[in-house]
């Protein structure tokens, strides 16, 4: 008997082989497949070492980007952190990409390793694949070709106009990276690949159709101006934007062809990574109730030693721990814990409703279906939706969640509700906007600006709950942008409802990028 | 599925990004340097490490709210006797209850990272220079050398070249066509073949070709001496960066251990320095009391000798090997000289003469470093009383040559010195024909 116990190990110990890994693999797939109803992308696991983990970190874990100094800071601050022991590195990093890629850590344990694919070749992957966000946003196919595009045209770019040049664009850039995503479905879905055969077929195109007659032919006069209502004007412009580098990149007069496709570039990768944003709770969630299923399940089939189990239970409630507020590690709400703590509430409404659950979810309670429920959950929400509907009372007093409103204009700090039946839906509301990226980043749009007059470009913050911009950054972002534009820019901070003005900051061009 | 070890794929990615990073933050980076440098022992120096810069330089702004002002909410954990409607104090700091926002990025703290050894030499000697470095004789200065020049017909036979070789023998062979070992074998087979059935015509016919032919290979040999080829090699001249730096050291015993202490620190920073300009430098130890020898550097630090005075003896020692060993037209010449300053009174005028007329001339650069000891600084109320070789020097100096002086009573005063001697003049340079 103990020796058939024994066979039915996929590993035994802490050491892991290639023969380990697949038939781990095998064993988790079927689970996943089979018991979870997952549908994932092809997975392609890459064993990496800590050094080549950290280079994935300064590259914000895309397995190739194009250069800049900002990488190679974040590298040294991650590489002086981790020499010095101050931090541990990530077991993994998972690319939204088909085929899915998870590098895993060369030093993780066998267990590890198991914990590993479930968590990313598995949870995250069927997320990927699933939720609208990213089947809206990001191009899992055309991804790893962009990237390489974007690398080999950012540095045949430094070839020919330097360093410096190329520099300067792409700080402006990634300043703006946060106001440089559409938020709504435009009329065309981006496809990388498309992006990148457009680019080549464009310069093919100016190539065949060269001709230096056209230069010497003698210009026309200037074609006699129609005076355009500014409403027309702004309509032309599609103002106002929030896009601001879309914008520029369409609009800023004074740009070379390479500087807006430059701005494109960070443009698209800036969107390729919004779902993220505004799935962190949902996405980690995901991916730590699928980790926690699939483990529970090997270990319930023997698959995986009890030592092996204990192992992973440590690794696991370290990740899903929620600190009180008041405790010194408190920072902040634990997305692994608020997901994983709601995907097993719903679990649970499912399969063992209170009362109280067939009030407040009357669609789910009792339906015994858990993992439809889930995965339809995880297809159809972002953490902002998510929070607002699926936060259950049970789980708020659980939590002993209240919300706290800080007013300058009062003495004190005002409990504004807690988790009792008056404050349930208030405490949701509170907790779900904050997830929503429309609320918590400010914002910032293109409000108008007079082309043929003097050109000043004119952006709009609206202020909300009177919190202004940090000014210092503030400033030196608008100078970046004022670069890139070409002439002034000024930044009007402005409250939303009133339209009263809080502050001005104007910014004028250093002539350094023509 | 597919795994993939990538284990084994070239590291550094990252380096392009890094070089970047470091010519970002050059200026801020160079300041950090030398201020740790300042700190830190002279032995220390080749090993490089962290520095901390300020944030400033390399801040990535973006829009982004103050963590400050306006109404926040906070949806905490955790609440243990609040209910609704309750007010709380602020806490003093007038942060929110238990954390603010939570997006005060990166913070306005100093950015620390580790530079490697290299990195940190290189940005510590980034902003010296040395005076005449641009002297044409670093230009005209050349050394012969040997390089690949196609072939030759005659050689040595190590540099025989046997593909073309026997390229030639082969394009020979066949142009004379010399018959194939194969075409005489078949030739051969058939006259066998034929012999059996007797004598004919034909086998007259075929023995005699053979005969030919065999004849005509016995004339066309496999290789002929014609067919060898040799890797010929043509001597180049090519300009070196070759310097010589000569450590001249007064040990007398009024020189106690803490000043050679200081004079090896200041010898070390010379010797990285220069080492980082020339692709060769060596190194000439040369001590002297009354008289000078030259000798290696375990001796030249340590071991004690007895005895007076005599500068130019050592001068002159110099003189020697210079033109023995080092003609100035091929080396780049430098001197450092470490002494407590004394001298003794009547060999004041053959020192600047000698230096005047001989040494200072060969040299790129003179730098001479008297050291004092640790308390003499407390007497500061002293008027500063010039020594007898101070006092020598400073004529020289005076009349505009070469040669850089200073006095040094504690280590930490070296590195300083150091940068001062050697920064870069830009506005001398004119001076030098």
């Amino acid at each position: 008997m103990s020796l058939i116990r024994e066979d039915m190990l996929l590993f035994h110990g802490a050491d892991w082989d290639f023969g380990a890994i697949q038939r781990v693999y095998d064993a988790i797939e079927r689970i996943a497949l089979g018991e979870l109803g997952l549908d994932v992308y092809p997975n392609q696991i890459e064993v990496i070492t800590a050094e080549q983990m950290l280079d994935a970190y300064a590259s914000i874990g895309m397995p190739l980007f194009y250069k800049h100094w900002s990488f190679g800071k974040h590298f040294a601050t991650h590489e002086s952190g981790y020499r010095q022991g101050l931090m541990g590195l990530a077991y993994e990093i998972v690319i939204n990409s088909n085929p899915c890629i998870s590098y895993v850590m060369e030093e993780n344990s066998a267990t590890m390793q198991t914990l590993v694919i479930a968590h990313a070749a598995f949870g995250h992957n069927h997320f990927f694949k699933n939720n609208y966000l990213f089947k809206e946003w990001t191009d899992a196919d055309g991804i790893l070709d962009y990237l390489e595009f974007a690398k080999s045209y950012i540095s045949r770019c430094e070839e020919r106009y330097g360093q410096n040049a190329v520099e300067k664009v792409l700080d402006a850039a990634h300043a703006l990276m946060s106001h440089g995503v559409h938020r709504y479905p435009r009329k065309k879905r981006p496809d990388l690949r498309s992006e990148e055969r457009r680019e080549r077929e464009r310069q093919i195109h100016q190539e065949q159709t060269f001709n230096d007659l056209w230069r010497t032919l003698p210009s026309k006069g200037k074609a006699p101006k129609s005076a355009l209502s500014d409403e027309r004007r702004r309509a032309l412009l599609e103002l106002p934007q929030e896009n601001i580098l879309y914008f520029l990149e369409k609009s800023a007069p004074r740009l070379q062809p390479w500087q807006r496709e430059i701005l494109r570039i960070v443009r698209q990768i800036a969107q390729y990574f919004y779902p993220q944003r505004q799935t962190k709770v949902m996405n980690e969630g995901c991916a730590t109730y699928c980790h926690y299923r699939i483990m529970t399940r090997l270990h319930e089939t023997r698959q995986i030693s009890d030592g092996a189990f204990l192992e992973f239970l440590q690794s696991h409630t370290n990740v899903t721990r929620q600190p009180e507020y008041d405790d010194p590690h408190f920072g902040g709400i634990n997305p692994y814990a608020l997901g994983f703590g709601m995907m097993q509430d719903i679990e649970r409404i499912c399969t063992q409703p209170t009362a109280e659950d067939r009030e407040w979810f009357p669609d789910i309670a009792g339906c015994d279906d858990a993992m439809g429920v889930l995965r339809d959950v995880w297809t159809n929400y972002r953490d902002e939706s998510f929070i607002s509907q699926f936060l259950s009372p049970q789980l708020m007093r659980q939590w002993r969640l209240f919300h706290l409103l800080d007013d300058p204009d009062r003495p004190e700090l005002l409990v504004e509700a807690i988790h009792d039946e008056r404050g349930y839906r208030r405490v949701r509301r509170a907790l779900s906007r904050q997830y929503d990226v429309g609320w918590s980043d400010p914002d910032i749009q293109v409000a108008d600006v007079d082309l043929a007059g003097d050109r000043r470009l004119i952006l709009h913050h609206h202020v909300l709950n009177r919190k202004l911009l940090h000014k210092d950054d503030a400033q030196r972002v608008l100078q970046m942008i004022a670069n890139l534009w070409g002439y002034d820019v000024v930044l009007k901070e402005v409250e939303a409802s009133t339209g009263a003005i809080f502050q001005e900051h104007v910014s004028h061009p250093h002539e350094t990028l023509f | 599925m597919y795994i993939i070890d990538r284990r084994l794929n070239p590291g550094g990615k990252s380096l392009a990004n890094r070089q970047r990073f470091l010519r970002r933050a050059k200026a801020q980076i160079q300041r950090a340097v030398r201020q740790t440098a300042g700190e830190r022992d002279i032995t220390d120096l080749e090993r490089g490490g962290e520095v901390t810069i300020p944030a400033d330089g390399v801040r990535e702004p973006s829009f982004r709210r103050s963590g400050e002002g306006g109404v926040n909410d906070h949806i905490l954990p955790g609440n243990k006797r609040f209910v609704e409607g309750d007010t709380i104090d602020r806490p003093p700091g007038g942060g929110g209850g238990g954390s603010s926002a939570g997006n005060s990025g990166e913070g306005e703290d100093d950015f620390r990272f580790a530079l490697s050894r290299e990195e940190f030499i290189d940005l510590f000697l980034e902003d010296l220079e040395l005076p005449d470095l641009a002297k044409r004789r670093l230009a005209t200065v050349e050394v012969q050398g040997m390089r690949r020049a196609g072939y030759s017909v005659t050689g040595s036979p190590v540099n025989l070249a046997l593909l073309r070789s026997m390229r030639n023998a082969l394009s020979r062979r066949i142009a004379m066509r010399r018959p194939k070992p194969g075409d005489l074998l078949k030739l051969e087979e058939e006259i066998a073949f034929l012999e059996k059935d007797g004598e004919s015509d034909k086998l007259l016919e075929l023995r005699q070709k053979l005969e030919e032919l065999q004849q005509r290979t016995r004339r066309f040999p496999y290789i002929d001496p014609l067919d060898l080829r040799y890797r010929r090699f043509e001597p180049v001249s090519r300009p070196v960066a070759q310097a010589v730096m000569f450590c001249l050291m007064d040990v007398s015993g009024s020189m106690t251990e803490h000043m050679k202490d200081l004079a090896k620190r200041f010898y070390m920073l010379l010797y990285i320095f220069l080492t980082r300009r020339y692709k060769h430098v060596e190194i000439v130890f040369i001590r002297h009391t009354h008289e000078a020898k030259e000798v290696d550097e375990d001796t030249f630090f340590h071991s004690p000798e007895t005895g007076g005075t005599v500068v130019s003896s050592a001068l002159r020692e110099m003189e020697r090997i210079v033109t023995e060993r080092y003609p100035p037209e091929n080396w780049n010449i430098y001197a450092a000289q470490a002494s407590d300053g004394d001298n003794s009174p009547n060999d004041g005028a053959t020192s600047a003469t000698l230096l005047r007329d001989v040494i200072l001339p060969a040299c790129q650069y003179y730098a001479y470093l008297e050291v004092g000891s640790d308390h003499d600084r407390m007497q500061a109320g002293f008027i500063n009383h010039k020594t007898a070789l101070w006092q020598t020097y400073e004529t020289l100096q005076d009349d505009g040559s070469n040669i850089a002086m200073r006095k040094v009573n504690h280590r930490r005063e070296i590195y300083p010195v150091f940068r001062e001697l050697f920064r870069r003049r830009d506005a001398v340079e004119a001076k030098i024909p």
